[in-house]
């Protein structure tokens, strides 16, 4: 019995001691972490957000329905959620300090997970970030392209309608499952045109022991609900349409050129284009009746697929290593410029092609998958 | 035995009834100096030594939150946990749990609390706060209190005045090196031996001259 009570006195101390504290820090957090509202002007008044002050800027902006790119999860170590602070910031943190070039912060860049909402600020956020999104779609329809690569067909559920640039990517949020803790997030380049408002298309490859490739493959069931955020990235065309364009791509590298063509046929933009897709073996072909017919189509674009695999008796296209077959058309790059997607082995050999073709380095974008 | 020595060899110079606080302040301070005779709160020393100005917010916001907390936690033993022990409560072992709740509670409340009363001392003091919660010196000092409550009869007054002069304590020491610190800048220091080595030398070399007077003054 003594024993009991003893045992009891103890937790109750313990456990009393605790809530007391716990209870103190709740009315704090309450009462003094608590600014009122606080005004927020983005791009000079393009944007005006009246939130409620006390959170870190990072997700202040996210509540608003603004996401700037992070990969640490706010705890300040990753550099990626950099804005522009042109008013309200307070002075630099020193935990921003380390992040911060000197040039930066002469040009007012803060950590925006590092800094809080205060007092009104005026914010500087580049225009692409406002389009960027988080969608719940529906898995409409899977369609085997090739043995390991699907196509995905997503419509897009809330919001019902996105806008993308063809050549951005979004990224699908793998939920937790079997040996996986946690949601991942993996980027799939969209492969439909930005016309088709209300679905999106993806190319996905199987990775082996891929966490978010193996949910698709799967688990994933027509119907099912997937969770999207996007569009993201830099990689579409240029705004020169003097020069030439070289297509370059491998495998699933085939996505933002399957939506840069079809975005360019429909409306009506003529660039001179020659798509180069490597592949090993005929099984790993996919979409290729589809542009032979486009090149057909229209007089501006070549399709040149080519295999590297050997013994292939019934091929009547090009062989060899896409890099080979790129130095074998090209004669002089001084009037073009290169897109490429695929893996970086195959980006990095392709780029020496390129520039001893005479193509400098920045006209040469590309898309690396890791 | 030098004549020098045998000073150290004398009878410990006892408090006067009239000169409690002082004693225990000076004690705690200098010849019980909590880093450089115990060596608790070594890696804020060591890593937050390197600017004179952060040096200083730092040993501030120790020397505050090692006097409120003792304070508190001997409020917690003294009036809940003694009174527990009759019960069977094992207060020895408790006390160690509730001290470190105590420190982190405190601590997280003291940050807010900055953050929202001055942001200009917030950002000179506040920031060091959540790397206090884990420098043990501060826990060190409530344990010492109690040593000190039980052998002694410590009342809150005298517990105050020891919790004051143990993060006083700190603060000189940290300042100390964080000066030296400055000179070794322009210091000609073997390759092999810079920044952590020949800090790590240094405070030793001071801890030999802080030792020396441990226990010089008997509360």
């Amino acid at each position: 019995m003594d024993a009991l009570v003893s045992i009891l006195l103890s937790a109750a101390a313990a456990t009393g001691v605790t809530v007391g504290l716990a209870a103190l820090l709740l009315v704090a957090e309450r009462v003094l972490i608590s600014y009122g509202q606080c005004a927020v002007d983005i791009n000079d008044g393009a944007k005006r957000l009246d939130v409620k002050g006390g959170q870190t800027l990072l997700s202040t902006l996210k509540s608003e329905g603004i996401f700037i790119p992070s990969a640490c999860g706010g705890r300040g170590t990753c550099a990626y959620c950099k804005v522009k602070v042109l008013d309200g910031g307070g002075p630099i943190v020193p935990t921003e300090l380390p992040l911060l070039s000197p040039e930066e912060v002469r040009d007012n860049v803060r950590i925006s997970c590092q800094i809080k909402v205060r007092n009104d600020m005026r914010l500087a956020i580049p225009e692409e970030l406002f389009s960027i999104r988080e969608f719940i779609g529906t898995l409409e329809r899977v369609r085997d392209l090739t043995h390991d690569i699907k196509e995905l067909t997503i419509r897009l559920v809330d919001p019902e309608i996105i806008e993308f640039r063809p050549g951005q990517y979004i990224q699908i949020e793998a939920p937790a499952y079997g040996d996986n803790p946690e949601p991942v997030y993996r980027a799939y380049s969209i492969s439909s045109s930005p016309s088709m408002r209300d679905r999106i298309e993806l190319v996905v490859r199987r990775v082996p022991n891929g966490i978010c490739t193996t949910w698709v493959f799967d688990r994933l069931r027509e119907g099912d609900p997937i969770r999207l955020n996007g569009p993201y990235g830099e990689f579409r065309l240029s705004d020169d349409a003097s020069k030439k364009m070289i297509w370059i791509a491998g495998g699933s590298g085939m996505a933002p050129f399957w939506s840069m063509i079809r975005h360019m046929q429909e409306q009506g933009i003529e660039r001179d284009c020659t798509y180069f897709f490597g592949a090993v073996t005929p099984r790993d072909l996919f979409y290729v009746e589809e542009l032979a017919r486009l090149s057909e189509e229209l007089p501006w674009f070549r399709f040149v697929p080519a295999l590297s695999g050997k013994d292939l008796p019934d091929w009547e296209g090009e062989k060899g290593l896409i890099t080979e077959v790129v130095d074998r058309h090209i004669q002089d790059g001084s009037d073009k410029e290169a897109y490429l997607c695929g893996s970086s082995g195959m980006i990095d050999a392709s780029i020496k092609v390129l520039r001893a073709k005479g193509i400098p380095e920045d006209r040469i974008y590309y898309d690396k998958f890791n | 035995m030098t004549p020098a020595l045998s000073i150290l060899a004398q009878e410990p110079i006892s408090a006067a009834p009239s000169a409690g606080l002082m004693i225990i302040l000076i004690s705690a301070a200098l010849t019980d100096n909590i880093l450089l005779t115990r060596f608790l709160g070594m890696c804020p020393f060591l890593s937050v030594s390197k600017q004179l100005k952060s040096a200083f917010g730092m040993g501030l916001a120790v020397v505050f939150v090692v006097t409120c907390t003792t304070v508190l936690n001997f409020w917690v033993y003294r009036y809940l946990l003694v009174p527990l022990e009759p019960y069977g409560v094992p207060a020895e072992s408790l006390k160690l749990i509730l001290f470190i709740v105590v420190i982190a509670g405190f601590v997280q409340f003291m940050e807010m609390l900055i953050e929202r009363v001055s942001l200009g001392l917030y950002f000179s003091l506040g920031i060091f706060l959540p790397l206090i919660t884990v420098n043990c010196a501060i826990l060190g000092a409530s344990l010492f209190m109690v040593i000190n409550v039980t052998s002694k009869g410590f009342d809150t007054l005298d517990v105050l005045m020891f919790g004051f002069g143990t993060g006083l304590g700190w603060f000189i020491a940290i300042m100390l090196l964080s000066g030296i610190r400055q000179r070794l800048k322009k210091a000609n220091i073997p390759p092999a031996l810079e920044g952590p080595g020949i800090t790590l030398i240094i405070t030793g070399i001071m801890a030999m001259a802080f030792v020396v007077f441990q226990g010089m003054i008997k509360i």
